[in-house]
């Protein structure tokens, strides 16, 4: 008997269906055969840049903004305030790395070994299931990109930032590192000099587009840099739900992931930006994340990071319209030998604008989690508020996990909460689940996805299903729980 | 009294001269009982004289240590097995005091738990979910506990309905029941003792705890068993448990 299946019970059922299926490694950490056909070699100098924006034949202004943003990196000390960054070997990365001159519209012109990646990934099939587009990206350079004919009938555009500048050159300028500029932070700085990929994604006036748009990135080479820039503008009265699938193999050397995200929410429009990330153990994942929200308007950020040797990573939004709001929703999983280093910003620079940060962590063993948060309320912002809950689950006796919420409240009328949370797995709970069966792994693994279980309701059942088993596998490989 | 006839086959939980310890203070001073498949016994006792523990160290709860003694069930010996392998052989706890485990949902719960007991059925998803509606209906809950988290938020009465359910769904050979009536108003409590009884067969046995006999109104049992300081001092029938009502405890600590 086929009965109609409510949400809670497909991702049930397909993860019954993952059960059995019995996946025992690591699916996503394999690599391909290097194919790049081009790379600038290893290091950063002036003359790199020079050659990235000539392959990119793009326009003088953008060539002469990644020189004046080199000079910024160069400037900038590597931030000391967080986790040990001392692995990155900046002279040994290579910063940008070309598979092949494609840029197709239809998975059957991406190339085999390429095209076979992203179908282990399940990106195609995703596409084809629920998605209004997607852009996928090899290394530096996005491969594939393809919208629904509808939404592009509307005037919506989505493809890689690299394809919109050439298209698109005006609104790409309008908005390009406007919201992050290269003086932010030294990553920010770097990206802005030696970008590569990312997606451009508008959405004009009152365009309500109902199922998400994605982009999948592949970091394939080793001790390669990913440094895409993605740009959403979801233009007055418009709706968008924009994800991002980030995965990379695992190699003995140290890549760097360091991307800008860039959102603009302009008045009474909605948008909402998912990533679900795994990256491998060999990845310091250092993104710069930020949305610009105008009057009335509501940003959601919904993430979930799992894997990576450091990340840091602090979705900001700013509040720039009275009644604009934003709500960040996060987990962080931090196994063995992982720093999670994450939060969240909301800046209120107007009256009546509300922020809700939702922050949980899991640490496995010596994975360290860290809550990072940075509350700004401006004199002037008032009767706005703003809730930050941080939750942490420690499953080892040797896990940790720290909070350093930092608040600047300059407006009277302005209200703010903090509530936070550190739970371990208890005795009592897990002999209870035993007591039904379950075998120590299976309790814990379901306490923790429990755990996670708010997260989950927010994020697209596909990314739900990986992270429930991405979960599954970190438990599974630690053995014995306490 | 009636005497019921066991075949071979049929469930029994032998218990043999337990002895079990919390905290280094040793409760149980030599447990002796056997419960078989079609039997319903009592075990009553007044506060403090080791009922709840004997149900924890039956379960395996970590937090008790067993210093003598033996714990089989159908001939396979559990006393230093794990809680999941004590349920795998057919045995089932309903606690005093169900933990409430927050956003495990009920319903993936008992699915899982089902499967780990019983893998050589393929119950359907859709069916399965059928079968704990219908349950979750006769102990008078309402459908949506089904995808709520494991007593997240529940009464102490809802706990208790809610043993009873997994009971039913999970099918074990031997229950035993912790104060199952504590908590819950009179309806609930027929309720309740309509599921026991309807899950009751030849091939359950019961090990009903009570500090009182407010159940064994419901539910019939053909033996009584007195648990003070740690042993067994006494066993009879269901007349026992009337007497106890009327008299207390006094009159065996005198005797």
């Amino acid at each position: 008997m086929e009965v109609e299946l409510s949400k809670d019970e497909q991702i049930e059922k397909l993860l019954e269906d993952l059960r059995t299926s019995n996946i025992k490694k690591d699916d996503w950490e394999f690599h391909d055969a290097d194919r790049s056909i081009y790379s600038t070699g290893i290091g950063l100098n002036r003359q790199v840049v020079e050659e990235i924006s000539e392959i990119k034949k793009e326009p003088d202004w953008m060539r002469r903004f990644r020189l004046k943003a080199l000079e910024i990196f160069l400037k900038k000390p590597v931030p000391t305030w967080g986790p040990d960054l001392s692995g990155i070997d900046w002279d040994n990365t290579h910063y940008y790395t070309r598979p092949d001159e494609i840029k197709a519209r239809n998975w059957e012109d991406v190339p085999d070994d390429i095209k076979n990646t992203f179908q282990k990934l399940g990106v195609p099939e995703m596409e084809q299931k629920y998605l209004a587009g997607s852009v996928a990206q090899y290394d530096s350079e996005g491969v594939y990109h393809n919208l629904k004919k509808v939404w592009e009938d509307k005037g919506v555009v989505f493809m890689d930032l690299d394809s919109a500048l050439k298209q698109h050159p005006d609104l790409v300028k309008n908005y390009f590192c406007k919201a992050v500029p290269a003086t932010d932070n030294k990553f920010a700085a770097l990206n802005a000099a030696v970008w590569s990929g990312g997606s451009f994604l508008y959405v004009p006036k009152g365009v309500q587009i109902d199922m998400p748009l994605q982009t999948y990135f592949r970091m394939n080479g080793e001790a390669t840099g990913q440094f895409e820039h993605t740009i959403v503008v979801a233009d007055e009265g418009s709706k968008v739900h924009y994800i991002e699938g980030c995965t990379a193999p695992r190699y003995n050397t140290d890549s760097l992931h360091s991307a800008i995200v860039e959102i603009y929410v302009q008045k009474n429009a909605q948008a909402r930006y998912t990533s679900v990330q795994n990256w491998s153990k060999s990845v310091y994942n250092m993104p710069t994340k930020r949305a610009w929200v105008e009057e009335n308007a509501q940003m959601e950020w919904v993430g979930g990071s799992l894997g990576s040797k450091v990340t840091m990573l602090y979705p900001s939004s700013y509040l720039r319209g009275p009644y604009a709001s934003t709500h960040n929703l996060n987990i962080s999983l931090a196994g063995p030998g992982t720093v999670k280093d994450t939060g969240a910003k909301a800046i209120h620079l107007a009256p009546h604008t509300s922020s809700r940060i939702v922050a949980k962590s899991i640490s496995i063993e010596d994975g360290k989690a860290i809550y990072r948060g940075l509350l700004r309320m401006n004199k002037g912002a008032i009767n706005s508020k703003s809730h930050v809950q941080c939750d942490a689950l420690l499953i080892n006796d040797e896990s940790t996990s720290f909070t350093y919420p930092h608040d600047e409240i300059y407006e009277p009328t302005a209200t703010f909460g903090h509530e936070a949370t550190v739970g371990r797995i208890g005795t009592e709970e897990l002999t209870y689940l035993r007591s039904r069966g379950l075998s120590e792994e299976e309790a814990s693994s379901m306490i923790v996805l429990g755990f996670m279980d708010d997260v989950m309701k927010e994020i697209p059942m596909e990314f739900a299903v990986e992270m429930n088993r991405l979960v599954k596998l970190e438990m599974s490989k630690m053995g014995a729980v306490g | 009294m009636h005497r019921v006839v066991v075949s071979e086959s049929m469930s029994e939980l032998i218990i043999k001269d337990l002895r079990a310890s919390v905290a280094d203070k040793e409760i149980l001073k030599g447990v002796n009982l056997t419960v078989k498949g079609g039997e319903i016994h009592a075990l009553m006792g007044p506060n403090g004289a080791g009922k709840s523990t004997l149900g924890n160290v039956l379960m395996g709860h970590p937090n008790y240590t067993i210093t003598g003694g033996s714990i089989k069930l159908d001939g396979k010996e559990l006393t230093n097995r794990t809680p999941e392998e004590r349920a795998r052989a057919g045995l089932f706890l309903a606690f005093q005091n169900p933990v409430s485990v927050t956003g495990v949902k009920l319903s993936s719960f008992l699915r899982t738990a089902y499967k780990q007991l019983h893998p050589e059925e393929k119950v359907p998803l859709s069916e399965f979910q059928a079968r704990i509606k219908d349950h979750l209906k006769k102990v008078g809950l309402d459908e949506e506990f089904l995808s709520r988290s494991v007593n997240d938020g529940f009464s102490g009465g809802e706990r208790k309905r809610v043993e009873i359910l997994q009971m039913v769904i999970l099918k074990p050979k031997i229950v035993v029941l912790d104060e199952i009536d504590s908590g819950l108003d009179v309806d609930a409590l027929k309720l309740v003792a309509d599921e026991i009884r309807d899950y009751y067969s030849q091939e359950v046995g019961f090990l009903i705890i009570t500090h009182y006999q407010r159940i064994l109104k419901n539910i019939d049992p053909e033996f009584v068993h007195i648990l003070m300081n740690g042993k067994i001092t006494m066993n009879g029938e269901k007349s026992l448990a009337l007497k106890i009502e009327d008299e207390g405890y006094d009159w065996i600590r005198s005797e």
